[in-house]
Order: C-alpha cells, then sequence, then structure tokens
C-alpha cells in the first residue's frame, strides 16, 4: 500500500541517474569512435590475416598466465597485510600500489634494471641458468602481473577485512590448522572479492602495452600482444589498428560479461 | 653606465642574428630580415632522432630571439604525421623519413636538411663481441631492430637486402630510441640504429660503422605548415635550422649534409 | 580425567578469576549476568584466548600454562556451539557436521556417513544438503551441536547455546539439547545467562559475577539458598543481608524485617514473592511485616503477575510480590501506586552469612 508505486526498492534517485549516466556515456565514448572509424568494407580481409589471431592467442594466453601468478602470490600478500600484525604494514600497502602510479614504461625499465640481462637478480639468473626474461613471453607474463598485482591485492585486502574471523575461530575449534581453514573456510567466504580482483587483474594485464614492450620486447609470435600490434599499425596503416582494437574489446568484453554473471550470482 | 652596456649588448645580439640570416637559403631569406618583429611560441614536431640536436638548436633560438618560446614535441615521425592531420597545433614538422612526410596533407613544400645514416650500436665493452653485419644473422645473439613501420626500421630492411643477410631480432621495437635503450642497458648484443644516436648516448654506448650503411641513407625533410598558428615564427625557425650555426649544431650530432 | 581450569584473564578494566573442574558425564552450568566473564572463561578452555596466568588440563594433558605451555584450539580435543551456530554457508548441513572429521583426517566418505548418522539422530537427516540458510532456527542449533560432537570430542562447551531462538521454539529444544546432554559421555560446560536453561540442563552451577565466582553447588541447593541477590532474583527469591537480634533484623540497605525466630548476628534474610500481599489499606492483625511501598514496575510471568515495589524507609528498597490477574485488577494497580505490602514472617528464611 506504498504511494510510491509497486516497485520501492531499487529505484535510484534522480540525482544518482544523471551523473551515471554522463560516467557510462564517458566510458563508452570511445568504444563509439572505434566503432564509426572501423573500415566495414575491407573488415573481414584485414581481420583474417594470420598475425591478428597469433596476437590475440598470446595476448589471451599471457593475461591468463599473469592472472594465475598474481592470485598465486597476490592472495598470501593479501593475507599479510589484512591479518598479520606487523610493524610497517602501512608502508607495505603504500608500496603495493607503487605499479599503480608508476607510468607502464618507466615500470618495464625497473624490471629491466633487476630481471634484465645486466640486472641485479637478471644477471645471476642469466649466469647460472643461461636463461634471461626479456625477449621471452614469460617476459610479457612477468611485465603484466606486475602492473596486475595491485588490483587483485587491494580487492582480495578488502574482502578479507570485511570477513568474519569468527567463522575461522570455529572451524579451529573442529579441529582445523591454519592452512586447512584458509583454504576451506576463508577462501570460499571471499571467494566474490577474489573473482572481482581476478578480473580487475586479467583485464589489466590484457591491455598492457608500456611495461611489456620495453621488458619483453616485440616479436610476433613471441611477445606481440594485441595492444603492440595496434600500436605498430598506427604506424603504417591505422584502419588496421582499429579492427585490431575492435577484436581485442570484443573478446574482453564478452569472457568480462560471462565471468561475472555465473561467479557473483552463484555465491548468493 | 649599466643603460649603455645593455644597449651595446643588445645591438650585438641583433647584428649577430641578422649576419646570420643573411646567410640564408632564399625560401627562408624573407623572414631574416624581420626577426626583431618575432613573439609567441613556436611548436615544432620533430622526430625521435632529432632530440638532441633541436633541442639545442630551440635554445640557441629563444637565446637569439629573447620573447620567443621554442616548444618540441619529439616522437615516431608516424605518429607526429598522424597528430597534424588530426589537427595538433604544429608550427613546424621535421620528419625522419620523407614518406612520413608525404604523409602530412597541410604542408609548405619541404626541404631535406640533413641524412643520416645507421650505425651498429653495441654496449660498453661489446661483450656480445659484434664485429658487423652479419653478427645479426646469429640466432645466439641478442639483437633489437626497429620495427619495419618506423623509418629506421624501413631503412635497416634496405640495407640487410642489400647485404644479402636475413637478420633474427629477437625485438621490433617502436622508435628507435627504445631499441638505443635496450643497447645502453646491456639487454641486447647489438641494435641498428642511427649514427646520431650512437653519438647522443656516446658513455653508454659503443658505435660500429659498416661499409653496407650507404645503401640505406635517410634522408630528413623539414616544413612549415599551412595552418601554422605562428607562421612567421616557424618560417624564421626553419630558416635558423638551414642556417650555418643550425647545421653546426646537426653536423656535431652526427647528422650528415643534405 | 577431569577439565580442570584456573583462569586468569585480565582484559583492559576487567579482571576475570574464576576455577572450576569438570568431571566426565557432567555438565557445569556457567551462570551470570551479561559481562560477567563467562564467555571470556569459555574462550579461554576452548583455547581461543591465551591465559594471562592459570591452567587449563584435561587430566594431565596441559593445554594452557602461561609462560611456556599454549596449545592452540586446533589440537584440543574440544566442541564448541557457538551463540550464533557459525555454520558455514557455502557448504551443505552434511558437510558442515562432516567437517571436524575430515578436518581430524577421516576420509571424505566415512566422515560422510558418520555425519549423516548424526543429523539423523536429532530427525534431521532429509535436511542433509541443505544450507544453512535454509534452515529453522532451531534447525540450525542441531545442526551446529550435533557438528560439535561429531568428533566424540572429550569436552563440549557451549555458548549461549539457546539465547539466539524465540521463546516458543526454545521451550522444546531445550528439553532436547537436555536429552542429548545426559547422553553425551564427555564433559559439558554450558555458559549462559538464563537460569532456566541452567536449572534444567545443569548438574552443578558455577554463578559468576564481575569476574568472580560467587555460588557454586547443585541448582536446588543454591535456589534454597542464594547468597547474592543476583541468584536470589534469578531463582525469584527477596534476599536481603543484615543483622539480627533477637526477633529483629536491621537490613544493611535500610528498613528492617520481624522474624518468627530469634536470630543473632550477620544474616541472611530470604522469603518468595508469594509471601508478600498488597492492600490498599494497612491491615491490622497478625503480620508485623507491613510496609508502605511504592509500586516501581509490573513483569507478566505465565499466571502471575511480579510486581516490584520500594518500602524505604521502613521496609526493604527491593521487593519482589507476585499476586493474581485478579487482584491487579482490583487494585487498579499501576507504577507509582502507593500500597502496603505485608509479609508472614512464618515465610521468612533466615541463615547465617
Amino acid at each position: 500500500m506504498s504511494r510510491r508505486g509497486r516497485s520501492t526498492t531499487g529505484r535510484l534517485p534522480v540525482v544518482l541517474l544523471l551523473p551515471a549516466l554522463l560516467g557510462l556515456a564517458f566510458l563508452l565514448v570511445p568504444l563509439i569512435g572505434l566503432l564509426a572509424k572501423a573500415p566495414w568494407s575491407t573488415l573481414p580481409s584485414r581481420l583474417f590475416s594470420a598475425d591478428v589471431w597469433q596476437a590475440l592467442r598470446l595476448s589471451l594466453l599471457c593475461a591468463s598466465l599473469a592472472t594465475v601468478v598474481c592470485l598465486l602470490l597476490g592472495i598470501p600478500l593479501a593475507w599479510v597485510l589484512a591479518r598479520a600484525s606487523i610493524p610497517g604494514r602501512g608502508l607495505i600497502r603504500a608500496l603495493v600500489t607503487v605499479p599503480l602510479v608508476l607510468p607502464p614504461v618507466v615500470g618495464g625499465v625497473a624490471l629491466l634494471l633487476v630481471l634484465g640481462r645486466r640486472g641485479l637478480i637478471g644477471e645471476r639468473l642469466d649466469l647460472w641458468f643461461g636463461f634471461s626474461l626479456p625477449f621471452t613471453t614469460a617476459g610479457v607474463v612477468v611485465a603484466e602481473a606486475f602492473v596486475a598485482m595491485p588490483f587483485l591485492v587491494i580487492s582480495v585486502e578488502g574482502a578479507l577485512r570485511a570477513a568474519d574471523p569468527r567463522y575461522e575461530e570455529a572451524a579451529a575449534t573442529l579441529g582445523a590448522s591454519r592452512w586447512l581453514t584458509f583454504r576451506r573456510v576463508t577462501l570460499p567466504s571471499i571467494a566474490p572479492g577474489v573473482v572481482a580482483g581476478a578480473v580487475l587483474c586479467w583485464a589489466r594485464a590484457l591491455g598492457e602495452f608500456g611495461a611489456t614492450i620495453t621488458f619483453a620486447g616485440n616479436l610476433p609470435g613471441r611477445t606481440t600482444t594485441m595492444p603492440l600490434a595496434v600500436y605498430l599499425a598506427l604506424e603504417t596503416d591505422p584502419d588496421v589498428a582499429v579492427v585490431l582494437s575492435l577484436v581485442l574489446l570484443l573478446v574482453s568484453v564478452v569472457v568480462l560479461a560471462s565471468l561475472r554473471e555465473r561467479w557473483i550470482s552463484g555465491l548468493r | 653606465m649599466f643603460r649603455r652596456t645593455a644597449i651595446a649588448v643588445l645591438t650585438a645580439v641583433a647584428a649577430f642574428s641578422l649576419a646570420g640570416c643573411g646567410n640564408d637559403s632564399p625560401a627562408a631569406s624573407s623572414s631574416g630580415s624581420s626577426t626583431t618583429n618575432l613573439s609567441g611560441t613556436i611548436n615544432v614536431f620533430a622526430a625521435a632522432s632529432l632530440t638532441g640536436s633541436f633541442t639545442q638548436l630551440g635554445k640557441d633560438f629563444e637565446k637569439a630571439h629573447p620573447g620567443v618560446k621554442v616548444t618540441f614535441n619529439f616522437a615516431g615521425s608516424s605518429a607526429l604525421a598522424q597528430q597534424i592531420n588530426q589537427g595538433a597545433p604544429a608550427d613546424v614538422f621535421a620528419s625522419a623519413s620523407p614518406k612520413n612526410m608525404d604523409q602530412v596533407t597541410d604542408k609548405n613544400s619541404p626541404t631535406t636538411f640533413v641524412k643520416n645514416t645507421l650505425e651498429i650500436a653495441v654496449p660498453v665493452g661489446n661483450q656480445g663481441k659484434i664485429t658487423g653485419l652479419k653478427d645479426f644473422a646469429d640466432k645466439n645473439k641478442k639483437i633489437a631492430l626497429c620495427a619495419a613501420q618506423v623509418p629506421c626500421g624501413a631503412a635497416a630492411e634496405k640495407v640487410f637486402k642489400a647485404a644479402g643477410i636475413t637478420p633474427q631480432p629477437d625485438s621490433l621495437e617502436q622508435d628507435v630510441k627504445a631499441a638505443l635503450t635496450k643497447v645502453s642497458l646491456g639487454e641486447v648484443d647489438a641494435a641498428l640504429v642511427y649514427k646520431t644516436d650512437v653519438l647522443s648516448a656516446k658513455d653508454k654506448v659503443e658505435g660500429i660503422e659498416f661499409p653496407e650503411a650507404d645503401k640505406a641513407i635517410n634522408e630528413y625533410p623539414i616544413a612549415t605548415l599551412t595552418k601554422a598558428q605562428n607562421p612567421e615564427g616557424a618560417k624564421a625557425f626553419v630558416a635558423y635550422v638551414l642556417s650555418d650555426q643550425g647545421k653546426a649544431v646537426l653536423t656535431a650530432a652526427g647528422f650528415d649534409a643534405p | 580425567m577431569t577439565l580442570y581450569a584456573d583462569v586468569r584473564v585480565r582484559r583492559g578494566a576487567f579482571d576475570l578469576s574464576l576455577d572450576l573442574t569438570v568431571e566426565p558425564g557432567e555438565v557445569v552450568a556457567l551462570l551470570g549476568p551479561n559481562g560477567a566473564g563467562k564467555t571470556t572463561a569459555l574462550r579461554a578452555i576452548a583455547g581461543l584466548l591465551p591465559l594471562g596466568a592459570g591452567r587449563v588440563a584435561l587430566g594431565n594433558e596441559v593445554w594452557d600454562e602461561p609462560p611456556r605451555v599454549f596449545r592452540t584450539a586446533d589440537r584440543r580435543p574440544i566442541g564448541v556451539v557457538f551463540q550464533d551456530y557459525l555454520l558455514f554457508d557455502h557448504l551443505s548441513a552434511l558437510e558442515n557436521v562432516a567437517f571436524g572429521l575430515r578436518a581430524r583426517g577421516v576420509d571424505k566418505h566415512a566422515a560422510r556417513a558418520e555425519a549423516l548418522r548424526w543429523l539423523d539422530a536429532v530427525g534431521l537427516a532429509s535436511y542433509a544438503r541443505s544450507r544453512p540458510r535454509a534452515l529453522s532456527g532451531g534447525q540450525a542449533q542441531r545442526v551446529a551441536l550435533v557438528r560439535a560432537l561429531a568428533t566424540s570430542p572429550g569436552v563440549l562447551l557451549l555458548d549461549e547455546p539457546l539465547a539466539a531462538l524465540d521463546a516458543s521454539t526454545t521451550l522444546h529444544v531445550r528439553a532436547e539439547l537436555g536429552q542429548h546432554l545426559s547422553r553425551y559421555e564427555g564433559r559439558t560446560l554450558l555458559v549462559t545467562h538464563d537460569p532456566l536453561d541452567a536449572m534444567v540442563l545443569a548438574d552443578r552451577l558455577v554463578i559468576v559475577e564481575n569476574g568472580r565466582v560467587v555460588q557454586e553447588g547443585r541448582p536446588t541447593d543454591i535456589a534454597r539458598r542464594p547468597r547474592t541477590e543476583y541468584v536470589a532474583q534469578l531463582v525469584g527469591l527477596n534476599l536481603y543481608r543484615g543483622t539480627a537480634s533477637g526477633t529483629t533484623v536491621q537490613l544493611a540497605d535500610g528498613g528492617s524485617i520481624t522474624l518468627a525466630e530469634p536470630a543473632s548476628g550477620p544474616v541472611h534474610v530470604a522469603f518468595p514473592p508469594t509471601a508478600i500481599s498488597l492492600y490498599v489499606e494497612p491491615l491490622s492483625g497478625s503480620p508485623r511485616n507491613t510496609w508502605p511501598a511504592v509500586v516501581t514496575g509490573i513483569e507478566q510471568h505465565a499466571h502471575t503477575v511480579r510486581v516490584r515495589l520500594d518500602a524505604t524507609p521502613t521496609g526493604p528498597s527491593t521487593l519482589l510480590a507476585d499476586i493474581t490477574p485478579a487482584a491487579v485488577a482490583d487494585l487498579h494497580l499501576s507504577p507509582g501506586q502507593r500500597l502496603h505490602a505485608t509479609l508472614k514472617a512464618t515465610e521468612i528464611h533466615t541463615y547465617p552469612s
């Protein structure tokens, strides 16, 4: 019996609606621009060149591997930031956001200085194992993981802080060790936060350019990801660049849209 | 007394500039006589390989024309050409290849002002033991080249074809400065860059000349743009580049005369 | 093997010091007002909180003895039922119950079979696959209980196990819980603020106030001879301290009471609320204890009404009287009303302090 009509929940106040629409338009404008400028007539021929699919496959592979690296290293780091009472935690948290602030190319140079052939650690790697990260696909994964990790750490740390520690106490009283508790009680309870962080991480890794080209270089089939291919295509043929960008956008949107539905709703 | 000294200095500077302008090539001589009427900002879009030399030229020009500011946009020639075509506010365009200059539609007729030759750059100490162009075909060496889409990469392709060598690069960089960075950091054993780049980083890299370099010499054109916001300034700057002072700076940087 | 707990914990201004023992098969209730320290004591015994000083041990196994010995909760053979049950949302009821078994190394199939047996014992076998949020309060409580019991722990700890239930569910859940506890062979420590829980479920009560034990013993003994006002109110008695000389007792907080039999020295004086009668006009006749009083509160209990009165300065400052609803109507009873309260001396119990 509400005067406001049948649906009283979830109605957006008008004050919020306008900025929301503006924000959405702002984000969509580049996409619309690309769609408008696309060479629709010659699209099919450009689309089916081997280089495009090679770059796309490499992009998807490296972004996914980088996300795995971020998960393996980032979740424990997030746990330390959220739960461990060590001194200097605030400093560590600030350092975690460094890749967000650094221009990606600078990040790439920094990676070279440490992991490059003459880098602090890289020199030893090269000397002892004959293995060097620059110019390899592994190098692409490292560069992408570097720029994308903060997204995952911050997201998971937030989820851990919000999680109720009493459930972990309950698990302890049932005889679960700390590792078992983490695996079977804590992780499932923060799963939405982990998924959100991983998605952001993957998207960021997919679009990474500066650190990748600086640290891993650019060679088709080995290190040329889609963003690099787009940038170089711009040098000679902007139309090809537009096509490549659209392909990358389409693939990302499809993957991200399908993921969020299943995982986030399944847990509620 | 101070005022007299100041006037004397200003007169000397003006005379010096006028004298310098007197040696200009015909295309720029008309602007030479009106140097004292210049003002405002001159936006110069120049290829990345001109960074060191043009920055110096800019400073010298500003000293010669107080009240005028020269700002630079250094990037890959192709990116600059696109920016200009999209309406970026450039007064002068100096490109690393005629091809990119041709891409620009609204320009006055360009002049070739320098030439650049390729040179092999190796890290200090030459750990890779590079001796010549044939080392670029060695799979075991780490090599960086410019991507074929950029002028220095196109020149490199020509050189390799002429020498009958198939290079085995580990990376195709998006501009020549990136290739140079990789050499100076010791990440690659060798890269094919311009002579001017080797000179600009002379304490971080060593240069090795090779005979086949003259098979692909890059000509650098410079032009004022028809949509320039400061056409007087643009003409004056181009004249300065083509002047003896300009030539001296460019030659010192390693460019060859056109 | 007795559970022996000498718990001393300091948290800020709060200081807890109690010791208790629980024998196998025994149910001990830790009863006290909120903030008394009962839950803190339970958490210390569970290993969720380290002792400041003291000792917790099961027989010869020392669980906590500062500064050197501390076994974390996962290494103690305990089962805990928490006030909010804390069932794992992402697991089914069956997986919840099996959790403790699997944590201790039992393989998946055996653990699940055992868990199903426990769920069946509480009539919830058909809810094995349900998620906790699909269960009612009473059902969740039962799952929480069998989850704690499934590992056959040596010690069962219950923290306000019935507090989250509504009044109608509480009655029969309490009865069921009593049955399970009597069948359980380990040692049970039950923390509650509800005296009915304690009276019904426990073999022995330990009453805690402000971090100290004020009384312990069997429920019936405590009910008959409460030692503090809290306990007296808990068991529904009027209790006062005073000094007797002959048949008059001067109450410590003011006022006096006439006894039927003489006594002397410091005494506790107790009488049930049913011993008080209320009149509009003062009575003349045999009752010696008649005081003018003001009504300060009225509570409806089952079939009687409990009236709180203030009888200063001649009588006690807090007086509880149980009267019928009809009498409430006759008297037009309301807070602030002035009446006369009468107490029959023969209904008074006196015992030395």
